[in-house]
């Protein structure tokens, strides 16, 4: 660990590799978008599909789930259009699950970099994000489209909650996975553990069904129920049905379907993630010292 | 000591009581750690001190070698001036922009092209999009692969690649270079170049250190020489000297 030496170094001369937070990638710009385009060519490298790819996964999840759990379970009968109450839920999570699966692996899997090279190591989870944000706003503008089709007539509070909602996801999801990539680097169970959250994250959020069944069965005021409505994940997916399917929701269905004061629980959840960005950002700095020699 | 630059030059570089240990952790996953802290068994590190305070000055415009033998700390010292390492003690100082030919290629990625490659090393290596540009020319001629740029570099044999890696790096301009062992790149003639390439360098007055097992090139290409025995400095003068001291001539 480095000591603040008390003789000082000459006049204009630099430690290297020293590590500094997130901010400071601003002036790494060119590379990040090289390194986004690299993810992207490498990741569809000889397949006929190409980006492609990223509309089938969540057109397949999507008739997956409205088939099995809105036709055959019947969820979609309290909730209609079901199709945009489970699309805009899917996306969310679909976005929160590639940041953070992705992050997480980030740092091991630009091992060779990491030990030659030194590069301010938050670049390799930041890519992630944009490489996310590629995929994702594709199946944004089929949301929007099927929203639209489905009598949907947005309003300033769908749009800042469309809005609220995404950065809500990114910021939650970036900040995890600096701390997990970065953990990743010494204990490579993180990876299984963060897949093991990742297949429960679809289902302990109101993806599939509304957020009244969890209270029904856990009761309003069970701590439950209050875990479950402070997960950051749950509040981005409820301001995403807030901005789609809300508005285009019947007035009588409406009604309770969502979490209570969203708005509100959605700027405290960023303020909240906002604070864990930050300590996920000062463990990663921390712990990036010791990549080179940990990989 | 044999080199004397004038005390006016700047500094370079500045090691000062630089201490590098690794611990050699044997466990590696969440489990085995659990199943240690269970037993009460501490966590079995070795530990291995690869540089025991190092105190350097190289100044700008010096051409040092780093010599030793295997395991004497020389790429270690060289990782940490880089700051791909971090030092445990001490410290470094660093005057203007580095650039590190630790191991040419490391980001070159086989399903990329090659003209893709060069943008996206020299980006890796510090150059902004206007320098690879401007330089983009250059960096191809030198490597001599000028038909295959657009083909991807798995395809490449492995002296084209190491002659497109080697040619992004010598072209990223800093003022201190770092070298460690790429002088055996490709074919004789390709050397030859490379060897050029240093000196000019050399001459454009930028800082260069250099470590290489091929003794009498580096005793010729560079103006001073340090010795590294265990992680400790044993000697620091003209490089033929230090050459025959560690032929056990002199």
């Amino acid at each position: 660990m480095t000591e603040v030496s008390p003789r000082p170094l000459p006049e204009g001369m630099e430690r290297p590799g020293v590590a500094r937070g997130l901010l400071t990638l601003v002036s790494h710009r060119y590379l990040l978008t090289l390194l986004v385009r690299k993810e992207l060519r490498v990741r569809y490298q000889a397949s006929v599909l190409g980006l492609a790819w990223s509309y089938v996964k969540p057109g397949a999840q999507f008739a997956v789930f409205f088939f099995v759990m809105g036709q055959f379970l019947q969820l979609s009968r309290s909730i209609p259009p079901y199709a945009i109450f489970l699309f805009s839920g899917i996306v969310v999570v679909n976005l929160f699950s590639e940041i953070l699966g992705n992050a997480t692996r980030s740092v091991v899997g630009n091992a060779p970099l990491v030990r030659k090279i030194f590069l301010p190591r938050q670049l390799f989870p930041l890519s992630t994000v944009l490489v996310a944000l590629v995929h994702f706003l594709p199946q944004l503008v089929i949301l929007v489209i099927g929203a639209l089709v489905s009598g949907w007539r947005p309003d300033p509070a769908a749009l800042g909650a469309a809005l609220l909602g995404a950065v809500l996801v990114i910021v939650f999801a970036l900040a995890l996975g600096l701390l997990f990539g970065a953990v990743n680097v010494a204990f490579r169970d993180t990876e299984n553990t963060v897949d093991l959250i990742l297949m429960v994250a679809v289902w302990f959020s109101p993806v599939l069904y509304n957020i009244g069944l969890v209270r029904d069965h856990f009761g309003a005021d069970s701590w439950l129920t209050r875990l479950y409505e402070a997960n950051p994940l749950t509040i981005a997916v409820e301001l995403f049905h807030r901005a789609f399917w809300y508005p285009a929701a019947e007035p009588g269905v409406r009604d309770g379907a969502l979490i209570d004061h969203v708005m509100w629980r959605g700027v405290i959840a960023l303020v909240v993630c906002m604070g864990l960005l930050w300590v996920g950002d000062r463990v990663f700095t921390r712990l990036s010292r010791n990549f080179a020699q940990e990989l | 000591m044999a080199t004397d630059p004038s005390i006016e030059t700047p500094e370079a570089i500045v090691v000062d009581g630089l201490v590098k240990r690794f611990r050699f952790r044997h466990v590696h996953s969440l489990k085995e750690t659990v199943a240690r802290w269970v037993r009460r068994a501490t966590v079995e590190t070795d530990e291995f001190t690869a540089l025991k305070d190092v105190n350097l000055t190289i100044r700008q415009g010096e051409t040092v070698a780093l010599l030793g033998f295997n395991g004497s700390g020389k790429s270690t010292l060289l990782k940490c001036i880089s700051g791909v390492l971090t030092p445990d003690e001490g410290q470094i100082g660093v005057r203007g922009r580095i650039a590190g030919l630790i191991e040419v290629g490391a980001g070159f990625h086989p399903d990329l092209t090659g003209r893709e490659n060069v943008y996206l090393n020299g980006a890796i290596l510090g150059m902004s999009e206007a320098e690879i540009e401007a330089r983009f020319e250059q960096i191809v001629a030198f490597s001599e692969i000028e038909e295959f740029i657009d083909q991807e570099v798995k395809f490449y044999s492995s002296g084209m690649f190491l002659r497109l890696a080697f040619s992004v790096a010598v072209h990223t301009d800093p003022d201190v270079f770092l070298v460690d062992e790429i002088l055996a790149v490709g074919d004789e003639p390709f050397q030859r170049k490379c060897l050029d390439r240093i000196r000019e360098l050399r001459a454009s007055g930028k800082t260069l250190v250099i470590v290489s097992h091929d003794l009498n090139m580096v005793a010729d290409l560079c103006d001073r020489g340090i010795l590294l025995e265990h992680g400790v400095v044993v000697m620091d003068d003209e490089p033929h000297a230090v050459v025959r001291r560690m032929r056990g001539e002199g």
